[in-house]
């Protein structure tokens, strides 16, 4: 027989803790009970945090691409070309290309310049015994591979005697190595470029990219005497490319160039140039800026679906509140307090979203895998945008979950039992 | 000298009035009982005579408008919403018409949620409520959902998680209206036997003179008021 004079014992509630761990199971007894409607609730989360996350994780790696493509090119590389980047329609004369001379005053009389490279430009058709190859045939000294960093997978780089007599060696891409010589070295063969024989020195390492839709490693590359003789019969220039020190601005040694050509070329304060300078630097500063602007739209464009997804789970969780009535009374008649019903459906709330992240997740991984690899950028797994795409498909579950929460807390357990 | 105990409940002049103004409704209008410990108490009556807004009192699922509700000798007629609920859930079991057991939830989970709610163990969940089960004979019947059980073998499980937390009182509004009559007289004999063996103190609404019967004490509740109160020798 009970001690009827025994005092209750003060109504005690369970810790926080422990009251999270109860909630908790009982938030995944409820999912599992409803487990279609579970899936369907989350699938605006699960869009939204894939859609977030795929599109940040390939913004990302084009970005990174745009930055290797173009410092590819080398680090602090200017490039020179004959012709203006303001596209003046018609009457002007074709500007004249480059001499050797320029090339010796830029390397003399410009501070900051540590390397020199002329190039002459050409295509012509490789053959090596039965396969041939169309590619750009390249005239250039040694110190260009030293200023695009280019390194040699085989062989050598040019003599300096190669060099001044012009002789007929050359220095394959991996593209041009990969398409006649697909399993062996070239080094040592002799290679038919257009109707000059030469011997192959060397084999250039992959550079990859190059950019703007060009493959960098097509190319065969000549002492810059031999193109000038055996292809283009001219002492021009097409191209010259300068790296400068990185301890000067290439700002300033750009300036001093373009001073430099200005005054040798003849041409009249209050003229335009007639030859246009890159800096890969500035290039690749301006183009990460563009795939970032890019990614940050799209990303946003993204999040909009997160935030519908959220919405979604606060309509079925209404609805969910509305079907669950009686299950609720029964909840309070056994002896749930408020706190408890509410941090039941508040737990679901945020157990489903955080599991419909997870799911975004997981097939935003896989899929900015395989996209990477079909638009050809690098894959950049970045933890923090997982982590807080993760941490805000949580946010959305206790913002959305709040309401039908407090809704369902509040309900008198007499007229919810009654529910039909 | 045994002092006198007090009445594990009782009502003093509990009224109740719902709504206000010109629609307001009077459903107890003064009642005065007293539940002695270890009691099996049916209360009838017609509908509106004020019957089920006393079990809801009891019960504690509502407050009275007026008077006095002692439980053990303590005032809770004034007691706030979350410490109803947790006088519910230590002393309190229900067992409804409609069983209200969790759809898609096996037996053995619908008993363990009142002990959820206690904080209790895993393992002494799991123990408690197959020893529950095993009362109302389906411990077999552990892992089967509602949707696979009888009416009465339903009303079988929600006793057992009435009686799970060991309550002092239990609750049954109608427990037998929606069974026919042999599930009636099991699930009677049922409730005899735990008032019996276990000493828990019952309280039970029916329309019914035959489940009736089976109390010890048969109140009558007419116009808001307690008509009569008849006590069967012991």
């Amino acid at each position: 027989m009970t001690d009827l004079h025994a005092t209750p014992p003060p109504p005690r509630q369970a810790s926080s803790l422990r009251l999270l761990g109860t909630t908790a199971l009982l938030a995944l007894r409820a999912i599992r009970r409803h487990l279609l409607r579970s899936v369907l609730t989350v699938l605006g989360i699960v869009i939204g945090v894939f859609a977030v996350v795929t599109m940040v994780t390939l913004g990302k790696g084009a970005t990174r691409s745009v930055h290797d493509q173009v410092s590819n090119l080398g680090a602090n590389v200017l490039t020179v070309i004959p012709g203006t980047s303001q596209g003046r329609g018609g009457g002007g004369e074709t500007p004249p290309p480059f001499k050797p001379e320029d090339l010796d005053a830029i390397r003399d009389q410009v501070a900051g310049v540590t390397a020199v490279a002329p190039i002459a430009q050409t295509t012509a058709t490789a053959i090596s015994n039965a396969s041939n190859w169309s590619t750009t045939v390249k005239g250039t000294t040694d110190a260009y591979f030293d200023a695009q960093a280019w390194k040699l997978a085989n062989g050598r780089y040019f003599t300096p005697q190669e060099e001044a007599s012009g002789k007929s060696v050359c220095i394959v891409g991996k593209t041009v190595k990969d398409n006649l010589y697909p399993n062996r070295s070239p080094v040592g063969g002799s290679l038919l470029v257009g109707s000059v024989s030469c011997e192959v020195i060397g084999e250039l390492a992959l550079r990859g990219g190059g950019g703007f839709g060009q493959d960098i490693d097509d190319t065969v590359i000549l002492p810059i005497k031999t193109v000038q003789r055996r292809f283009t019969g001219s002492r021009d220039i097409s191209i010259i490319v300068v790296a400068a020190d990185p301890a000067y601005d290439s700002a300033d040694v750009q300036q001093s160039i373009a001073a430099l050509l200005r005054e040798r070329r003849s041409i009249r304060a209050g003229k335009l140039d007639d030859f246009t300078i890159f800096d890969s630097r500035q290039i690749a500063d301006t183009l990460s800026g563009i795939t970032g602007v890019l990614t940050a739209i799209v990303s946003a464009v993204a999040a909009i679906s997160l935030l519908v997804g959220g919405i979604g789970i606060m309509n079925i969780m209404l609805v969910s509140v509305t079907e669950r009535t009686r299950e609720i009374g029964i909840r309070l008649a056994i002896g749930a307090v408020a706190r408890e019903v509410m941090l039941q459906f508040l737990v679901e709330a945020v157990v489903l979203s955080c599991l419909g992240g997870l799911i975004g997740l997981v097939l935003a991984l896989f899929t900015s895998i395989g996209l990477a690899k079909l638009i050809k950028v690098p894959f950049v797994f970045d933890p923090w945008t997982n982590l807080v795409a993760f941490l805000f498909s949580g946010l959305i579950g206790i913002v959305f979950g709040y309401f039908p929460a407090r809704r369902a807390a509040s309900l008198n357990p007499i007229d919810a039992l009654r529910h039909e | 000298m045994t002092p006198v105990a007090d009445p594990l409940i009782r009502l003093i002049g509990v009224t109740k009035r719902f709504g206000a103004g010109a629609a307001a409704f009077q459903a107890l209008k003064g009642v005065d009982l007293d539940v002695e410990a270890g009691d099996f108490m049916a209360v009838m009556g017609p509908s509106g005579s004020g019957k089920s807004t006393t079990m809801n009192i009891l019960g504690c699922l509502d407050v009275p408008t007026s008077g006095a509700f002692l439980f053990r000798g303590h005032h809770v007629e004034s007691l706030g919403r979350d410490q109803r609920a947790l006088l519910r859930r230590r002393y309190l079991g229900f067992v409804f018409q409609g069983f209200n057991l969790l759809a898609r939830t096996t037996a053995l989970e619908n008993v363990e949620l009142p002990l959820l709610y206690r904080g209790e163990d895993r393992w002494v969940r799991r123990e408690m409520a197959m020893a529950a089960l095993d009362k109302v004979g389906l411990a077999d019947w552990a892992k089967h959902t509602p949707a696979e059980l009888s009416g009465g073998q339903q009303q079988r499980v929600a006793i057992a998680r009435a009686i799970v937390t060991h309550p002092d009182v239990l609750l049954a509004d109608e427990p037998t209206g929606n069974l026919d009559s042999e599930r009636s007289i099991e699930i009677m004999e049922l409730l005899t036997d735990l008032n019996k063996t276990s000493g828990i103190t019952v309280l039970m609404v029916t329309h019914e003179a035959d489940m009736a019967a089976y109390a010890r004490t048969v109140v009558h509740f007419r116009d808001g008021l307690v008509e009569t109160i008849e006590r069967k020798a012991a």
